[in-house]
C-alpha cells in the first residue's frame, strides 16, 4: 500500500515537501534496497536518521503498516554496514549507547558527577567564563541542553516495596528508566505514590537496566536484545499484575519485548508475558479506575497536554492522560494546536539533527504558549526537557510537569488537609 | 538539460539523485513503477512553461504530478523522463464572494480549498477520499468524485475556468466567472479528466456554493447486500437525492473499524452511510423518510450521528476504506466500475459470484448513490497463479459492466492500469477520436505519454 495518506501527518515531509522525507518515500527507499534496485548508500543512511521516528504516520495509516519496525530494521542495517561511521560518531556511541546505557551503575556514577558539577556552581561558572567555548563543536552545541540532575535518584526516594494504601488490590512493578531516574526521579516517586494511593503494592527494584529503547531506535538491535534479556532475567513478569512505565519513549519499546525476542526459545514466553502486562501509568490508572482527588478549594489552573509521540502514536495512549488531568481539582484542560505533533526531541534527534529539532521545538513552544496554559503536562523525559529548554529560550516559564506529578500533588494536598 | 533545468528553477528544485527520485516512481496504484531522470518543482506558471519548452526541445517526456495518490498509475513516470511536480504552487489566490468563486494554483491541497471556502462561509463540495493530501490539479486531471457526488456532482461541476500550459509551452486561459458561456468549443471540459496527457493545469477557477444550513448523517446496517441495494433504489425512487450514499461490505466494515474505531458493527453484512443536507426542515424530513425506507427494506439497525463531530468521524472513517483494506493481504487491486443505478444489486451479486468462482477475496465498497463500485481484490502480487486468476476475474467484471451499460472507471481514470479495458469499452470511431485529439494537442507525444492510450507513433 502506498496511498500517501500519511504524508500530511509527517513533520519532516511538512518541513521539506520531498517524498523521500516522508514515510511513503522512506519505505520506497527501503524497498528499493531490498529489491536490489538501490544501493544502501550514505544518502539512504542520512535519510533514515533524518526521520524523527515520531510514528505520527503509524496513527495516520489506515493500512496498519508497521513503520516502527521497518525503521528499526533499516537503521540496524545502516549500523551493520557502518554507513554513517566517523571517528567522532563512533566515540560518542561507544560512550553512550555501548557504555553508559548498558551499565546502570556507571550511568548513575556519571549522573552523580554531573550533579556535583552543577551543584558546586562549576557549570554556571564555566558557562559564565565562556570555558564551554573550548569544547569540540558537537559538545559545545549540546552543552546548554544538559539537563539538571536531581539531588536524589529513584532508589533514594522510593522504597523497594511501597505498600498499598487502604488495602492491596494489585501488585505492580515500577520501571524507573535511565534519564527519568537521573533527571526526573520526582516523577518516579510520584508514580509510586499514586499507585499506592490506588491500591497497588509497588515493587521498585534497586538497580535497573536500561530498557534498550535508545538502542533499538538507533539501529543497535543486538544490544537492545541483550538488555531485554537482562531485564527478563531480573524480573519475572508473572509475579505482577502490571509492569508500569511512565516514560512514553521507553514504554513503546518495552511493549514489544515479545517481538524483539520472538526468535529466542528460552525467552519467548517470558517476553510475551512481559508484553501482556506492560502498561503505561496513565493507561493502568484508568484501567483500575483511579480515584479522583478532592480539593474543593483548589485554585483554577489552565493545563494543556502535549502528547509524547511514543505514547500517543507508539502506544495509542492519548485519552487516558487527559482523563487523569481532567479529574484533577481546579484544572481547566485546554487543547493546544497540533498536540500530537513531535516537539523535536525524538530520542537523541535534537543532538543528531539540531536544525530540524530546533524548528519543531519553536513551533511546539509557540502552540503551547498560544493555548494560554499556565501548566504544560507531558509524559516523556525527552519532551519535558525539549519543551523546558524551548520555553527558557522564549523567556517564558509556564510549568512543565508529568501528569502523574500533578496527581500526586493533589493526593498530598488532600492528605495534608485531612490528616488520618 | 539538467543544468538548464537547474538554472531555470534553482538547483534545489531539481532532483536527480537515485534516493531523491525513486520515491516519485509510483502513485497510489499497486504494482506500477518507473524511475524518472529528474523531478522538478516549478514555482509558477512561467517556470512550468519553461520546463515544457526545454523538454520539447530535447524530446524528453513530461509527467505532471500532484501528490501521487492517483489510483490508475496516471502519475507514474516515463523511464528517463521528467516528473513535473506542482506541489510548490499552492497559493489560494482569491475568493470572490460576489461571484462565489475561488481561484487557486494547481498544487493546492483539496482539503485546504474546502477549509478556505468554509472559513468564508461558503462550500466547496467535491471531497475525494484522499482530500487531505490530493491536489486540485490532480482532481481536475482525473475529474475526481467524492462522497458528496450524488447530490453535488464531481470536480468538473465546479471548474469554471483554468490556466493550462500546452505542449508547445504556450499558456492559455479557458473559461471565466460567467455562469453561462457558449463561446467556441468547450475547451475547458476537454482538459478536465485528461490525466495530464493534453496540457498542464496551473491555475483553477472554482465555483463555490452557499453552505448548507443543516446536515444529518445516518448509518444503516443490513444482513444482506441485496437489502442494502434495494434500500438505495427505494431512496432514489422515492425520490430523494441525499448528499452522500456510501456503501461498505462486511470485509470493508471490519478493516475500517479496526483502523478508525468509530463503532461500526462488525457483524453486519452491509452498511449504508447516508447524509442529507440543506434547509433544516428539509433535512429533518428527508432523514425521517430515509430512516423509514431503510427499515421497510430490511435494515437491522438505523442510527443517527449525534453531532457534526460524529458525522465527520464517520465520513473520515469511510474515506480510509481503500487503504484500510490493505490490512488483509499485501496487494490490494482496486477497481472503479460504474453501472446505471438500477443495475447495482445485480452487479454486486455478479462480483460475489466471480470471487467465489476464482477463489479470490474481493471486498466491495463505493459511492452507491452514483452506481460507482470499488470492488477490491485482496491478493499477493508475488503469487503468480493467484494473479492470473485476478486477471480473469477482472476481465469478467469489465465484461459484465459493459453488458449492463456501465463504464470501467467512474472516477479514478484510465492511466496505465485500464488502457486495455478502455479499448474494449470504446467503439472504433470513438477510440480513434481519442488519438486524434491527443495528436492535435501534443503532436510529439511528450505529455504523459502512454497514459489512457498507447503512445503516439511519430
Ligand atoms: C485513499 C484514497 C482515496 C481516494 N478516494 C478517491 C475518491 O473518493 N474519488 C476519486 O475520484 N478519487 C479518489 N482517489 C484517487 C486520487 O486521490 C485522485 O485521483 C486525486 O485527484 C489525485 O490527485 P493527486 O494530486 O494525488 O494527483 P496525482 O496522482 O499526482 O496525478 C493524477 C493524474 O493527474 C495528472 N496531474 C496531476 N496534476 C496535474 C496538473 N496540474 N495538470 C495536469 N495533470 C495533472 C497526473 O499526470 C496523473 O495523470 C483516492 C486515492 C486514495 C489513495
Amino acid at each position: 500500500m502506498h496511498c500517501g495518506m500519511c504524508l500530511p501527518d509527517c513533520p519532516t515531509y511538512n518541513e521539506t515537501g520531498r517524498e523521500r522525507n516522508s514515510p511513503r518515500g522512506r519505505i520506497a527507499l527501503m524497498r528499493g534496497i531490498a529489491d536490489g534496485e538501490l544501493e544502501a548508500s550514505r544518502e539512504f543512511a542520512g535519510e533514515m536518521s533524518y526521520c524523527l521516528g515520531c510514528l505520527a504516520c503509524t496513527s495516520a495509516c489506515p493500512a496498519g503498516v508497521d513503520y516502527a519496525h521497518l525503521l528499526e530494521s533499516a537503521r540496524a542495517e545502516v549500523e551493520d554496514r557502518g554507513l554513517l561511521d566517523t571517528p567522532w560518531r563512533r566515540a560518542v556511541r561507544a560512550v553512550t549507547i555501548h557504555g553508559l546505557f548498558l551499565r546502570p551503575r556507571l550511568l548513575r556514577a556519571a549522573g552523580r558527577m554531573l550533579r556535583l558539577w552543577q551543584a558546586s556552581g562549576m557549570q554556571s561558572a564555566s558557562r559564565r567564563l565562556g570555558l564551554v567555548r573550548l569544547l569540540p563543536r558537537p559538545l559545545r552545541e549540546a552543552e546548554p541542553l544538559t539537563p539538571e540532575i536531581q539531588a536524589r535518584f529513584s532508589d533514594e526516594r522510593i522504597e523497594e516495596i511501597t505498600p498499598a494504601r487502604g488495602g492491596r488490590r494489585h501488585r505492580v512493578l515500577l520501571l524507573t528508566g535511565c534519564v527519568q531516574d537521573l533527571v526526573f526521579s520526582d516523577v518516579n516517586q510520584a508514580t509510586a505514590e499514586v499507585l499506592a494511593e490506588n491500591g497497588c503494592e509497588v515493587v521498585t527494584p534497586r538497580t535497573q537496566d536500561c530498557c534498550g529503547s535508545l538502542h533499538a531506535h538507533n539501529g543497535e538491535i543486538e544490544a537492545a536484545k541483550r538488555l531485554a534479556r537482562r531485564q527478563l532475567d531480573a524480573i519475572d513478569p508473572e509475579s505482577y499484575d502490571a509492569i508500569i512505565s511512565n516514560a512514553g519513549g521507553c514504554g513503546s519499546h518495552l511493549r514489544h519485548y515479545d517481538r524483539l525476542l520472538a526468535e529466542e526459545p528460552q525467552y519467548r514466553e517470558r517476553a510475551a508475558a512481559w508484553s501482556r502486562r506492560l502498561r503505561d501509568i496513565h493507561e493502568w490508572l484508568v484501567e483500575i479506575g483511579f480515584r479522583a482527588p478532592l480539593d474543593p478549594a483548589a485554585a483554577v489552573r489552565r493545563v494543556t497536554y502535549h502528547e509524547s509521540c511514543h505514547l500517543c502514536h507508539g502506544q495509542g495512549v492519548s485519552r487516558q492522560p487527559r482523563e487523569l488531568l481532567g479529574a484533577l481539582p481546579g484544572v481547566e484542560l485546554v487543547e493546544s494546536a497540533d498536540a500530537t505533533t513531535c516537539c523535536g526531541s525524538a530520542g537523541i534527534y535534537n543532538l543528531t539533527q539540531p536544525e530540524t529539532a530546533t524548528r519543531l521545538q519553536q513551533r511546539k513552544v509557540g502552540h503551547l504558549l498560544d493555548s494560554g496554559a499556565e501548566v504544560i503536562a507531558t509524559a516523556n523525559p525527552g519532551c519535558h526537557l525539549q519543551i523546558g529548554n524551548g520555553l527558557r529560550e522564549a523567556g517564558r516559564q509556564p510549568r512543565v510537569v508529568h501528569p502523574v506529578v500533578l496527581l500526586a500533588e493533589a493526593y498530598r494536598r488532600e492528605r495534608e488537609r485531612a490528616p488520618e | 538539460m539538467i543544468e538548464e533545468l537547474r538554472s531555470l528553477l534553482g538547483p534545489e528544485h531539481v532532483l536527480t539523485e537515485p534516493e531523491d527520485v525513486v520515491p516519485y516512481g509510483f502513485d497510489g496504484a499497486a504494482a506500477l513503477k518507473q524511475r524518472p531522470a529528474a523531478v522538478v518543482f516549478p514555482a509558477d506558471t512561467g517556470e512550468v512553461a519553461g520546463i515544457v519548452k526545454l523538454c520539447r526541445e530535447r524530446r524528453v517526456p513530461v509527467v505532471s504530478r500532484g501528490s501521487g495518490t492517483g489510483l490508475s498509475g496516471g502519475s507514474v513516470p516515463v523511464a528517463g523522463g521528467v516528473v513535473l511536480c506542482l506541489q510548490r504552487m499552492k497559493r489560494i489566490l482569491a475568493i470572490d464572494r460576489r461571484n462565489l468563486t475561488m481561484e487557486v494554483e494547481a498544487g493546492v491541497i483539496t482539503q485546504d480549498i474546502f477549509a478556505a471556502a468554509d472559513e468564508a462561509g461558503l462550500f466547496y463540495p467535491p471531497d475525494p477520499g484522499s482530500m487531505k493530501i490530493s491536489t486540485i490539479g490532480g482532481n481536475v486531471a482525473e475529474n475526481s468524485g467524492g462522497l458528496r457526488g450524488l447530490k453535488y456532482g464531481v470536480t468538473r461541476d465546479y471548474v469554471m475556468g483554468m490556466e493550462v500550459v500546452l505542449a508547445d509551452g504556450s499558456t492559455c486561459w479557458l473559461g471565466n466567472k460567467c455562469v453561462k458561456d457558449v463561446a467556441g468549443y468547450n475547451l475547458r471540459d476537454l482538459f478536465i479528466g485528461s490525466e495530464g496527457t493534453l496540457g498542464i493545469v496551473t491555475r483553477v477557477l472554482l465555483k463555490l456554493l452557499p453552505k448548507p444550513a443543516a446536515r444529518q448523517t445516518l448509518l444503516a446496517t443490513f444482513e444482506a447486500m441485496d437489502t442494502a441495494a434495494a434500500t438505495v433504489s427505494a431512496i432514489i425512487a422515492s425520490p430523494i437525492i441525499p448528499c452522500t450514499l456510501e456503501f461498505l461490505d462486511r470485509r470493508t466494515i471490519r478493516c475500517v473499524e479496526e483502523f478508525a474505531k468509530v463503532g461500526l458493527p462488525g457483524d453486519a453484512e452491509a452498511l449504508l452511510l447516508v447524509e442529507t443536507d440543506g434547509h433544516p426542515a428539509a433535512v429533518a424530513d428527508e432523514a425521517a423518510r430515509i430512516e423509514q425506507l431503510a427499515r421497510e427494506h430490511g435494515a437491522t439497525t438505523v442510527a443517527r450521528a449525534a453531532d457534526a463531530e460524529e458525522a465527520a468521524r464517520l465520513a473520515t472513517a469511510r474515506r480510509s476504506a481503500f487503504s484500510a483494506l490493505a490490512r488483509i493481504r499485501p496487494t490490494t487491486i482496486l477497481e472503479d466500475v460504474t453501472v446505471p443505478r438500477s443495475e447495482l444489486a445485480g452487479m454486486i451479486r455478479f462480483i460475489e459470484e466471480v470471487a467465489a468462482r476464482h477463489q479470490l477475496e474481493i471486498a466491495t465498497f463505493g459511492h452507491f448513490g452514483d452506481g460507482n463500485l470499488h470492488p477490491t481484490i485482496l491478493t499477493d502480487e508475488r503469487n503468480a497463479a493467484e494473479m492470473h486468476r485476478v486477471e480473469l476475474a477482472l476481465e469478467e467484471i469489465f465484461a459484465q459492466t459493459m453488458k449492463l451499460g456501465g463504464t470501467i472507471t467512474g472516477e479514478h481514470g484510465v492511466g496505465l492500469a485500464k488502457k486495455q479495458a478502455l479499448r474494449e469499452q470504446f467503439d472504433e470511431a470513438s477510440y480513434r477520436l481519442l488519438g486524434m485529439i491527443k495528436r492535435t494537442l501534443d503532436p510529439d507525444g511528450l505529455l504523459n505519454p502512454g497514459k489512457i492510450i498507447e503512445p503516439v507513433e511519430s
